[in-house]
């Protein structure tokens, strides 16, 4: 059931080419890459899972710090999922120094309803292209994913 | 037959009581969606992981609100972490006395603090043992042959 809904929602967004071998194996999509950064390991362990159920594969790091160094050793990801309250470097902090390094990686603030509308917005403005409220479910995650087709 | 029908039956209305009863939402089915064949333990890995932080979480609020002088940052900070994954798996009433603990942290009601402490010890060890309750039905269930009903 899960496998139907991965090709579903590949087509849907322009990945999957029906024509390659084996009529609608995903291996003939485009491999998409995504970052989840989150300190909380239960979160981690979810988006995760939700990323690899449609067939995205993963990393997971702990912080924005963990992010940033990963870019600077050359990783590059279509989809970076960032959590905003982090310890070492929060997500407005991390996302603000990815655009500065010039990563152009879709990047979804992932945040639990904020009363700070200030802050919200300011994470906006660091350089998020999206954003969806925690908890995170596969619909929303989807939504995001409509962006990056928009993008490429 | 019988035997795995009643155990189907039992889980269900379980199941259910603890929607109604508002100890799960909306968020935990999320959570089942994500088992699969590959996966067959994803949702008792992470409430394994849920109740392992939550209860390193209590112990730190216990003790940060123990201090002579409190630092309630300190404490929003635990209690905003308790209120991220309770919510991540639906753990619902959690989740509710937790924004309430943050107001009062924003407040810096001490009295008010330590009452949400005991109450979301509460809530927590309530829905732990609901979740433990249901997930022995699930092995029952699979023990006799069953499958869990999606």
């Amino acid at each position: 059931m899960s496998s139907t809904n991965t090709e579903n929602w590949m087509k849907d967004i322009g990945v999957l080419d029906l024509t390659g071998v084996g009529g609608g194996s995903t291996s003939a999509a485009k491999k998409i890459t995504a970052l989840v950064v989150d300190d909380d390991s239960v979160n981690q362990t979810i988006h995760s899972k939700m990323l690899e159920n449609l067939g995205i594969q993963n990393q997971v790091v702990r912080n924005g710090k963990e992010a940033v160094d990963l870019h600077s050793s050359g990783n590059n990801f279509d989809l970076i999922l960032m959590d905003m309250d982090m310890p070492v470097m929060n997500g407005i902090e991390a996302t603000r120094k990815l655009r500065e390094m010039g990563v152009r990686s879709i990047i979804a603030g992932v945040s639990t309803c904020t009363r700070d509308e200030r802050e919200q917005k300011e994470f906006m403005e660091s350089g998020l292209d999206d954003f969806q409220e925690k908890p995170l479910t596969t619909p929303k995650l989807v939504s995001i994913l409509h962006k990056l087709n928009k993008k490429c | 037959m019988d035997g795995v029908a009643q155990l189907q039956k039992q889980l269900v209305d379980f199941t259910d009581s603890l929607f109604q009863e508002g100890f799960l939402d909306e968020q935990f089915n999320q959570l089942q969606q994500l088992q699969d064949e590959s996966n067959p333990d994803f949702v008792v890995e992470v409430v394994s992981l849920f109740f392992e932080d939550s209860e390193r979480l209590l112990n730190e609020l216990a003790k940060a609100l123990e201090q002579k002088t409190i630092d309630f940052r300190k404490v929003d900070a635990h209690v905003h972490q308790f209120k991220g994954s309770s919510s991540s798996i639906g753990a619902q009433r959690v989740q509710k006395v937790c924004i309430a603990f943050r107001n009062y942290c924003e407040e810096q009601n001490i009295e008010g603090c330590l009452k949400c402490l005991q109450q979301v010890k509460l809530e927590y060890s309530l829905v732990k043992n609901k979740l433990e309750t249901l997930f022995k039905i699930e092995k029952q269930l699979i023990a006799a042959g069953g499958s869990i009903p999606t």
